[in-house]
């Protein structure tokens, strides 16, 4: 035998994956841009769920090819011919034929590329920007809880999970219904033979005798032949192992509901808002990994507060004037009507310019010291500052309950890697 | 012939049913008909590990590019999509031959890509002229494990964008590094470290080649010196010239040309053997299932099955100009067992030597082993076969906005249309005919190419320009290209220096206004696109 057969289904299926990694290094800034566009597209919510799917330019993406052009003569061969004959002119399609020798038609447009990126490779590109530290990216990145439960019995598995019990209560089914036939016919035949015997000893006739003796090997040989065969069938088989059967059962967590409040105001520019809906994004990737179920509500304010949907919170163009409380208040509002804190986790987070309406100050701090943090298992702000204008009403305040609070933390944005500090309590907390 | 009972008929393979089919279909090609065969081994795989395969030529170990990413990427989704299916053959150049079974398939697919891909791909990886002449089936795979190493440990110690970049100038010009009339050296291991002892000894002794050609002035006169080219006659190995003579070069770089051009000179003959292959692989798998059937080993359901995967492989699409290779191959080398067997007037008339002869099988086997496709086409495509696919030839002129037949399956037309057929399968058409020309080892180090003209067609513009910048950014210098026809009248020329690219037309109106003429080239020729 000069072959060989092997198995390798269960081989190491990844040898895609440097090549893979490769291209995606190659293209990494348009991947980058893509990404960005598709944050600015998307809801937060939805945000890392599903697979993306990039289009690139072809251009740059194949090595060159030493090639002829397409000027010149040439003769081709083609199959099927039904009804030309020599001298006939079949049209070309798209009317070619350019006047003079330098026109050589080379203008395809731009091919585009589709790419498709896992959830994985999604959120590394996305966080990278960000320099997210490792743990917190795991956290991330981690695949829902899961246990695992027994589900009865299946026909194949490791040996670690053969049920010896089982295995023969099944074997010795089989065996019964194959021996069993078998059996009887033996049982019968042994009483004929005993009653043969019993029927020989008394014949004394030479003839007669003959017949029944010969009758009496074909018993024994039958009962031999018979006997062989019951032995032949194996007490177990393969057919009968019987492993125990394990299922994945989903873990159901609680839920937590995520407030997302954003002063509107004209100073709050596109900068100040991508910054801001990254922060929004990374604190619900987060909480979807730690539980089921992650609300998200957005109250957007500037003299007054609102509770919007998605598209309203980031697109729509009121301003105004500044007072925070007013936002403060609505989400207090919310809390009572439908998350009730023994229910569910309360999380916040606040961005904006810093800026407030300075009769307000005190009932800010009322508020948030009386009513909000005392319910929040974490409350975050981010103070977009771009170009470091100093130190502003909300930021003092702030300050002051971070240092007496252990749920708030707070932020100044300068730039986007910044975003992530904000975080580091939260992430540190819920990982210890 | 022994008689059998079908060993299954159920659609389920098992391995022992794998194993007791292969038995049988060896032992038919090895007794019955006396093929001479690489040893085997059979590798049952899933669909996600076959398009891991084929998306870095198949091979089981490869170096690491992102073409090969961008590969996989591009059949993953057109498999997704459904627009191709997976191949059920891929079968690797080496010994023992590695062929790849999917999990997925039917037994009797099974048992076809078997008969297929050991026995018929085998016997021509092992017995035809151009395999046995180029590529070394039993070192290739330990010269990949030693590449793939080679480049991984080059990524790392020099950084892998400085290594991508350099292997991306090189696989550009991956299909010039052969020396189509010399015979190639061994891809040993062994021999491997010996030439790396003797390179380092080397490059202590001499200096390049080139700088020996500093004169001696009291040989003679520099300017006599200079008259003498470099090299003496144009080189056709581009890539084993830069390895031998690019100046100051890295010894690194200098393995990784070898590299590629190794792998280049193992892939050459496969370039110019696919009707040859695949038409073998095909009667092969034709033939031996045949008399699996006929000795009962398999079953009508099975033959049912057999009939409909087998006409799927060879049908040839009407009116099409891709002409597939399968269909091409099987008829071609089934024409032949007709002419040995059953000739017509016609058949001998036109295969005087063979027609007649009584020896099919024998025929057959030096049909596939001592040709390539051109010179296969050349030799037995018959006027039947020109019948039966309804062949016709147009002439095809870029200018003009029609196709002009030229010939039909006619008597007056069979000559023609062979010709032209197998004339498509030629490695110029293919592969444009570049050679190095000179160097100007006593000036400015310039390197200048000459493209030779195939059918008076030009180069495609923008990727021979991009192509050139990757040369001159392996050389160092400034690369010339000459596009001359047959008689060795210039075209074109282009220029790549190191900040800027022209591109000359001699056949421009105005000759002697050299600027009219680079002003000429970049409005038409150039198409409008501005490097």
């Amino acid at each position: 035998m000069s072959f060989n057969i092997i198995d390798r289904r269960l081989n190491d299926k990844g040898k895609s994956i440097p090549n893979r990694q490769r291209l995606l290094r190659r293209i990494k800034d348009s991947l980058k841009d893509s990404i960005k566009e598709g944050i600015i597209d998307s809801d937060v919510k939805n945000f890392g769920s599903d697979k993306q799917v990039i289009t690139i330019p072809k251009r740059g993406l194949s090595l060159p090819e030493i090639k002829h052009g397409k000027f010149g003569v040439k003769n081709i061969v083609v199959t099927g011919n039904e009804k030309y004959v020599r001298g006939d002119k079949i049209p070309k399609q798209g009317g070619q034929g350019n006047g003079g020798k330098k026109g050589s038609p080379d203008g395809q447009g731009d091919d585009e590329f589709k790419f498709e990126l896992s959830r994985d490779e999604l959120l590394d590109l996305f966080f990278e920007d960000m320099e997210l530290p490792d743990f917190i990216k795991n956290t991330i990145k981690a695949e829902d809880n899961f246990e695992n439960r027994r589900a009865g019995f299946i026909t194949d598995g490791t040996p670690a999970r053969l049920n010896i019990q089982r295995s023969l209560v099944v074997a010795k089914s089989r065996k019964t219904a194959l021996i069993g036939p078998k059996r009887k016919r033996l049982k019968a035949l042994k009483k004929e033979l005993e009653e043969l015997l019993v029927v020989i000893d008394s014949t004394k006739d030479e003839e007669s005798l003959k017949s029944l003796l010969l009758r009496k090997d074909e018993l024994e040989t039958e009962i031999k032949k018979l006997k062989k065969k019951i032995a032949a069938i194996p007490f177990i088989d393969e057919y009968d192992l019987r492993y125990n059967h394990w299922v994945k059962h989903p873990v159901p967590t609680n839920q937590a509901v995520m407030f997302c409040m954003m002063d509107v105001s004209a100073s709050m520019g596109e900068w100040e808002k991508e910054m801001a809906k990254r922060f929004y994004i990374l604190l619900h990737l987060f909480l979807s990994t730690v539980y089921e179920k992650v609300d998200v509500v957005f109250i957007r304010h500037h003299s007054t507060a609102k509770e919007v949907d998605h598209d309203e919170f980031f697109y729509s163009t009121e301003t105004g004037g500044t007072i925070v409380s007013s936002a403060l208040d609505v989400m207090t509002d919310i809390v009572k009507e439908r998350y009730n804190p023994n229910d569910w986790n309360i999380y916040a987070c606040q961005a904006s310019d810093g800026d407030n309406f300075v009769f307000d100050n005190p009932k800010v701090h009322e508020v948030m010291t009386q009513r909000i943090l005392p319910i929040c298992q974490y409350y975050a702000y981010i103070e977009l500052d771009e170009h470091r204008t100093g130190q502003s009403d909300i930021w003092s305040m702030y300050e002051n309950f971070a240092q007496n609070f252990k749920n708030i933390s707070i932020r100044k944005i300068h730039h986007i890697k910044d975003i992530i500090p904000v975080f580091r309590k939260l992430f540190e907390k819920e990982n210890s | 012939m022994k008689q059998y009972k079908p060993l299954t008929t159920s659609s389920e393979w098992t391995f022992e049913l794998i194993q007791e089919y292969t038995e049988h279909i060896e032992r038919i090609a090895k007794e019955k008909y006396d093929l001479d065969l690489y040893p085997n081994s059979i590798e049952i795989i899933g669909s996600e590990q076959m398009l891991d395969a084929y998306s870095s030529h198949a091979m089981p170990i490869m170096y690491n590019h992102w073409t090969f990413g961008k590969s996989f990427v591009s059949n993953h989704n057109s498999y997704k999509k459904g627009y191709t299916g997976l191949a059920y053959e891929v079968v690797i150049n080496s010994s023992p031959t590695i062929a790849y079974l999917m999990e997925e398939n039917t037994m009797l697919t099974q048992i076809l890509v078997i008969a297929h891909a050991c026995v018929g791909h085998n016997y021509v990886y092992k017995n035809n002229y151009m395999f046995k002449e180029w590529t070394d089936a039993e070192a290739i795979l330990d010269y990949l494990k030693f590449a793939k190493k080679y480049i991984a440990d080059c990524e790392e110690k020099y950084g892998y964008e400085e290594v991508e970049k350099f292997l991306d100038a090189c696989m550009t010009w991956q299909f010039y590094g052969v020396s189509k009339y010399k015979r190639p050296d061994d891809l040993s291991k062994k021999k491997q470290k010996e030439r790396d002892k003797k390179r380092r000894q080397m490059m202590h002794e001499d200096a390049h080649e080139i700088w020996s050609t500093v004169p001696d002035l009291n040989k003679g006169r520099p300017d006599e010196m200079k008259k003498e080219k470099f090299p003496k006659h144009p080189e056709e190995n581009i890539l084993y010239f830069l390895e031998k003579n690019t100046p100051k070069i890295d010894e690194w770089k200098q393995e990784i040309i070898r590299i590629v051009r190794k792998i280049g000179q193992y892939f050459y003959p496969q370039l110019q053997a696919k009707v040859v292959h695949e038409g073998t692989a095909t009667y092969w798998h034709y033939t031996i299932v045949n008399d699996l059937y006929e000795m009962g080993l398999i079953d009508d359901g099975f033959m049912v099955e057999f009939l409909a995967l087998h006409t799927n492989v060879v049908n040839q699409p009407r009116g099409s100009a891709m002409m597939n290779p399968y269909a091409l191959g099987f008829f071609i080398l089934k024409d032949i067992e007709r002419i040995c067997t059953e000739p017509t007037d016609e058949d001998y008339e036109w295969f005087p030597d063979i027609a007649g002869n009584g020896k099919p099988i024998e025929t057959i086997k030096w049909a596939s082993t001592n040709f390539k496709d051109e010179s296969f086409i050349q030799q037995f495509l018959s006027p039947n076969a020109i019948r039966h696919f309804k062949m016709f030839s147009v002439e095809d002129d870029s200018e003009k906005p029609y196709y002009l037949v030229n010939d039909i399956h006619d008597k007056n037309g069979y000559k023609a249309i062979r010709e032209r057929l197998a004339r498509q399968y030629n490695l110029s058409s293919m592969i444009p005919e570049i050679q190095i020309e000179n160097v100007d080892a006593w000036g400015d180090r310039s390197i200048t190419l000459t493209h030779t003209m195939y059918n008076g067609i030009y180069l495609d513009v923008k990727e021979t320009v991009e192509a050139l910048k990757h040369l001159r950014y392996i050389w160092g210098y400034d690369v010339i290209l000459t596009t001359k026809d047959e008689q060795g009248t210039k075209h074109i020329t282009y220029i790549i220096s190191e900040d800027d690219i022209d591109i000359i037309d001699h056949m421009a109106e105005d000759e002697d206004d050299e600027e009219d003429q680079i002003a000429l080239a970049f409005q038409g020729l150039y198409g409008g696109y501005i490097p």
